[in-house]
């Protein structure tokens, strides 16, 4: 990374715990996404990375600790929250509707209507105009093999209902996507496309958090990775000065790592 | 839910799939899932037409057709709550429950019809409203819910009504639906006309407005609806309450085809209804299904009852008949969910 230090982070956190009855689940975790990166979030299972993640999403509260976006506290409870700050979040689920068509599933929660009294009154939804928008912003992240907008996400394979889920957050997310194990599901081919997809969307300005098992994915597109272990984040490595080897051994433990100061 | 994560294939490899003519049939229906009894509809008709030809005379579908009002009417609220991968038990003891508080208001109280009426509405909307509080607060499974409130609301029908049918000064208003109206050589009745604006309506609503959107969501997929924002609990309220005010809109159908309001009228019509919505293709288990198919429903058992008696067939095999094509519906159902790309 180039970024001086002078950078102001998009998404910050300071100090955020969680626990779950007696289980912890975040033990005051720290948290930087900068401009324009990738920024992979990896941790052996019960480090944390889930835990954390849902904080900055807005599908949980921290106990304590803050979140700020750009330098400004903010509270979230529901995911809502987050997406009206501009954070959207693929889930690992991809929370798509399958019996749904494909421009349904783009504006679930947030459909056009039309304009006038259809819309006013009636309530009437603009069906047009969000198949094509939801056609267009496909285009517009390069998935143009799908067959019709109007088709059922259930007709569709695991990658290109992966697509549809990030042609979502992208058309909505307008300062982070958050994508959690986004190729956990999927096969080789369809994997390099989503990869694809993370890069471009880095290349149009916005930031992505990649949380991830699969440690060549993390090492093919993240420019930062953040390693969170037992709750905590213990070290936020560049794969340019760490090889994956050396990343396990700190997230498993084997490898002792200074406390993080103001690297990056 | 089924997951088919492990299975995937790749979209250059579909281009050169055989796509055998089986196969096409199941996409079709998959998309169009009201093709089905549609053309049961028309198979039965031509058959049952074949062996008495007196079963396609105007004055004879005009009597099937006045036959399937009160069921069909019944089947647009049960259909809105399957769509949400719930079940209503108690259509039929809300919508007694209503035409009895309906002419009660009148005939007791002395409240004029209109009003009368809308006490009625009032009545069945709420008890819905009950079976939706139930289901979303406590967490209770339709199933169960219903099933309690089955046995409540036909308690407090007799209780109220002292299981006296009520039949004399019922006002004009609530009576309207039982009015003559021609169409062409058919005799419908204003009742059957309102059953049928029920389904229009009720199918703009579900295709074109953002809650009929996510009451198929909720249906489908709770939890990917909630994590898009969608209120889930509000949704599944709503959709008993709607459903609690269209049982109350059919009971004044049922008052008007009887004249009547009696606390022992349309005893099957909680599972009528729900054989109407299963025949008429949408799924159990919820975010799959057009309304219109469970008018299609409605008239496919109608039309069997309807044509075996012609026939001479003995009633009892009417309902066996009804029982088979209920278990092939939810098989049809079952092969269509199993489409995948």
């Amino acid at each position: 990374m180039t970024a001086g230090p002078e950078r102001r982070p998009i998404i910050e956190a300071r100090g955020l715990i969680k626990t779950f009855g007696r289980v912890v689940g975040l033990d005051g975790a720290d948290f930087e996404l900068y401009p324009g990166e990738v920024l992979a979030v990896i941790g052996d299972n019960g480090a944390g990375k889930s835990t954390l993640v849902k904080c900055l999403s807005g599908a949980m509260t921290a106990d304590a600790g803050e979140i700020m976006v750009d330098g400004q506290p903010v509270a979230f409870r529901r995911p809502q929250d987050a997406r009206a700050a501009g954070i959207e979040t693929v889930y690992q689920s991809l929370a798509v509707v399958p019996a749904l068509d494909i421009a349904s599933n783009m504006f679930l929660g947030r459909e056009i209507r039309r304009s006038g009294v259809l819309g006013s009154v009636f309530r009437m939804l603009d069906h047009g105009q969000m198949r094509r928008k939801a056609k267009k912003q496909l285009q517009d992240l390069g998935i143009g093999t799908l067959q019709s907008i109007t088709q059922a996400v259930e007709t569709l394979s695991g990658g290109q209902r992966q697509a549809v889920a990030v042609a979502r957050a992208a058309a909505f997310g307008s300062k982070v996507i958050i994508l959690d194990e986004p190729t956990a599901a999927l096969g080789v081919r369809e994997t390099g496309q989503v990869l694809k997809l993370i890069r471009d969307l880095r290349d149009r300005g916005l930031p992505v958090i990649l949380i991830s098992h699969n440690m060549p994915n993390v090492f093919e597109v993240a420019d930062r990775i953040h390693i969170q272990r037992l709750g905590k984040r213990v070290a936020v490595v560049s794969p340019a000065t760490h090889t994956p080897s050396e990343a396990v051994a700190i997230m498993t433990g084997a490898l002792d790592v200074e406390p993080v100061g103001a690297v990056h | 839910m089924t997951d088919d994560s492990a299975t995937i294939i790749d979209p250059a490899e579909r281009l050169f799939r055989e796509v055998s003519p089986i196969q096409r049939v199941h996409h079709l229906l998959h998309r169009y899932p009201a093709i089905s009894p549609a053309v049961v509809l028309v198979l039965a008709g031509l058959v049952l037409g074949a062996v008495n030809t007196r079963f396609f005379l105007p004055a004879n579908l005009s009597l099937v057709i006045q036959q399937v009002a009160v069921v069909g009417g019944l089947a647009v609220g049960q259909t809105l709550i399957i769509l949400t991968a719930g079940i209503d038990l108690s259509v039929g003891a809300i919508m007694i429950f209503s035409a009895i508080v309906m002419a009660a208001s009148a005939t007791t109280y002395g409240l004029p019809g209109p009003l009368a009426l809308l006490v009625g509405l009032l009545v069945g909307t709420i008890a819905g409203g009950i079976n939706g509080v139930l289901v979303t607060r406590l967490r209770l499974p339709p199933f169960i819910v219903t099933l309690g409130t089955l046995n409540i609301f036909t308690a407090l029908t007799l209780l109220y009504s002292g299981g006296q049918s009520i039949q004399k000064g019922i006002p004009d208003v609530l009576l309207w639906t039982g009015t003559a109206v021609a169409v062409g050589p058919f005799k419908l009745t204003t009742g059957v006309i309102l059953m049928v604006l029920m389904y229009v309506v009720a199918t703009w609503v579900l295709r074109n407005t953002a809650w009929g959107k996510h009451l198929y969501a909720v249906g489908d997929d709770p939890e990917a609806a909630r994590l898009a924002g969608i209120a889930v609990n509000r949704i599944l309220l709503s959709a008993y309450l709607v459903a609690g005010f269209i049982f109350a809109l059919t009971a004044w159908i049922l008052i008007g085809r009887i004249g009547a309001a009696s606390p022992n009228a349309a005893a099957d019509a909680n599972l009528d209804s729900i054989t109407a919505v299963v025949i008429g293709g949408t799924s159990l288990f919820g975010g799959r299904g057009l309304i219109f198919g469970s008018l299609l429903g409605a008239l496919i058992v109608g039309v069997f009852r309807n044509g075996l008696a012609l026939a001479g067939v003995d009633v009892l095999y009417q309902t066996l008949v009804v029982g088979v094509l209920v278990i092939v519906a939810v098989a049809i159902d079952q092969w269509i969910r199993r489409v995948r790309a």
